[in-house]
């Protein structure tokens, strides 16, 4: 615990001292201000709430902040210390291989924490105190920010697996890039061409579902859009998830089994690995 | 696997190979404790290799190996690490990191306290630049700093990967002073080096290497037994009288050179006395006499060039 920890810190602290997180929180901050200001503007005949206006936009652009932030973050976590030949030296010490992995992966996600609720959270609590914006739907609020660090640990968790595959940083950059398209454009991209094409003929409501769930921002989509009467409501998709046979533990459930799936390759391969 | 012996390192036929290359190929030795080891061999010798199969980074691909009474390779042997002090061959740090910091890292997870950070950066005479990034440090510097990580928590098993390259002398003497004390504290240490001449006095043991196979070991005094090279004399005469004493000594004697005020002769280590007693007899002619036992450089240089590695080869079973 005490290794993990310091291991832990040691990221923190390292995402401080470059800004890192100063930046984050800033991009965040603005991103999330510009859309409760626009979100409270078009209410009135929809009856739909700020906040939940709020909620499904910012939801919809976090799908492609998030992985991206997340994905910057590791992508160098491993290959960077192969290469520098940091990471030979900390194996000498008495520290094992998963220590490492969880440390930094702790480390990490603590980072994404600080950026998202300070980022999200401030510019709702700015929202609140300087405009006449209610605080209705601040729940859905809260749980877009939960799920979107969830994401953000998914993307974190993918960052390792090819951060530990690869041989070169520049590869490791450019194989992140790649992961961001095939989850967060290319596989939504192809899902729904398909469905044009196919005009239901073979894939049934189903197998539909079965498909979005496959990917880690669909599934961060549905569960954040569904999860609330008035922001489902507002999204238009109301009963969408239900109707599916989706409940919000089975959402949660799979985007858990995200984050441990390439986690566990990751250490698998860094076990193997000699240095 | 012995484990009632008190052996601080074993190895047992260790082989390491890569792909089709062999690096390390059936190493056998036994380190005691309070030992120092010197690993003598051209890069890409092995030594390397052998420092980080014993350090549990990079596992044999046959054999085994014992440190400290583990197997490095095997995640449990992680507490052993507590003990032990490793200086890689190009050490890297955290660039962004000042050296107080980089220091301060590595103590915590040895559980090494806050005093003893201070007091190493003050050794290695980088208190002045603790508060500068590593970043900004020479390589002089990094490697000051390599060393003090390595002290970290009175180490009882130190590696050092060529230590003393990019210190100036007065830092290899100041580094040898710190081994020193660690070894009279009871600390092992195993040293790959090229500077041979540096580490003469203090190796209890060299391990000649060349291409992953140890072509010779032991103590210095049987390293020359087992290289048996010539001893070298240099007489001075009287002016005049080098080609008489020449004459004199016979024609069995060795004399490489012959000039009008000295001679310069050789023989065998056993051959040396009689030699000497020779030389003296021959009354007040003889100036002065030298003798020059063969340096640890020219015996490296003798096992190195020795293609007969085969025939030369001992796998060492004595302490």
């Amino acid at each position: 615990m005490r290794i993990l920890a310091i291991l832990a810190m040691k990221e923190l602290r390292d995402g401080l001292r470059n800004r890192w997180i100063a930046a984050a929180i800033i991009v965040l901050g603005t991103l999330a201000l510009a859309l409760s200001l626009l979100g409270s503007a078009p209410t009135g005949s929809v009856k739909a709430s700020a906040m939940d206006i709020t909620v499904i936009s910012l939801a919809s652009l976090s799908v492609y902040l998030i992985p991206l932030i997340a994905l910057m973050l590791s992508f160098d976590a491993l290959v960077g210390e192969f290469e520098r030949g940091t990471m030979m030296l900390l194996l000498t010490y008495p520290v094992t291989r998963w220590q490492v992995i969880m440390g930094k992966f702790i480390g990490h996600v603590l980072i994404l924490f600080i950026a998202i609720f300070a980022g999200y959270g401030g510019a709702m609590l700015i929202m609140t105190l300087f405009t006449e914006a209610s605080m209705d739907g601040w729940q859905a609020y809260l749980s877009m920010m939960f799920s979107s660090l969830i994401l953000g640990a998914i993307f974190i968790a993918l960052g390792y697996m090819v951060s530990v595959i690869v041989k070169e940083r520049a590869t490791a950059a450019g194989a992140a890039i790649g992961l961001w398209l095939v989850f967060v454009v290319l596989y939504d991209l192809i899902l729904f061409g398909m469905l044009l094409v196919d005009e239901g003929q073979l894939i049934s409501q189903q197998l539909f579902s079965m498909l979005m769930l496959v990917s880690p921002t669909d599934t961060y989509r549905i569960l954040n859009l569904s999860m609330f009467d008035g922001v489902s409501q507002a999204a238009g998709i109301a009963g969408v998830a239900s109707e599916a046979g989706m409940s919000s533990t089975l959402l949660i459930s799979v985007l858990m089994l995200w984050i441990a799936a390439p986690l566990a390759a990751t250490l698998f391969i860094f076990q193997k690995r000699e240095l | 696997m012995n484990t009632t012996s008190n052996n601080v390192i074993s190895l047992n036929s260790v082989t390491k190979r890569y792909g089709n290359e062999t690096v390390v190929s059936d190493v056998n030795f036994k380190i005691q404790p309070g030992e120092c080891i010197v690993l003598v061999g051209h890069n890409g010798a092995g030594k390397t290799t052998l420092m980080k199969m014993m350090l549990g980074l990079t596992r044999p691909t046959s054999g085994n190996i014992e440190v400290l009474g583990d197997n490095p390779a095997v995640t449990s042997s992680i507490n052993q690490h507590k003990r032990l002090g490793y200086l890689p061959e190009s050490v890297a740090f955290y660039e962004a990191m000042t050296g107080a910091e980089v220091l301060a890292f590595y103590a915590s997870l040895k559980g090494a306290s806050k005093t003893a950070c201070e007091n190493l950066l003050d050794v290695v005479g980088l208190a002045h630049a603790a508060k500068r990034r590593v970043g900004t440090y020479s390589k002089g510097m990094r490697q000051r700093l390599g060393l003090a990580q390595a002290m970290l928590g009175n180490p009882q098993l130190l590696f050092l990967d060529e230590p003393t390259t990019g210190l100036d002398p007065l830092l290899r003497h100041q580094f040898y002073e710190l081994i020193d004390a660690l070894h009279k504290e009871g600390a092992t240490s195993v040293i790959s080096s090229h500077a041979l001449n540096e580490v003469e006095a203090r190796a209890s043991r060299f391990i000649i290497m060349k291409s992953g196979i140890i072509i010779a070991s032991g103590t210095l005094d049987e390293l020359y037994k087992q290289a048996a090279l010539p001893v070298r004399l240099n007489v001075s005469v009287t002016p005049g009288e080098a080609a008489s004493v020449a004459e004199r000594l016979g024609s069995e004697i060795n004399i490489t050179k012959v000039n009008d005020k000295s001679l310069k002769l050789s023989c065998f280590n056993g051959e040396k006395m009689p030699l000497i007693r020779r030389i003296t007899e021959l009354g007040d002619v003889v100036n002065d006499l030298q003798i020059m036992p063969p340096k640890l450089d020219e015996v490296y240089s003798h096992f190195m060039n020795n293609d007969q590695t085969d025939n030369n080869r001992i796998n060492e079973s004595q302490p």
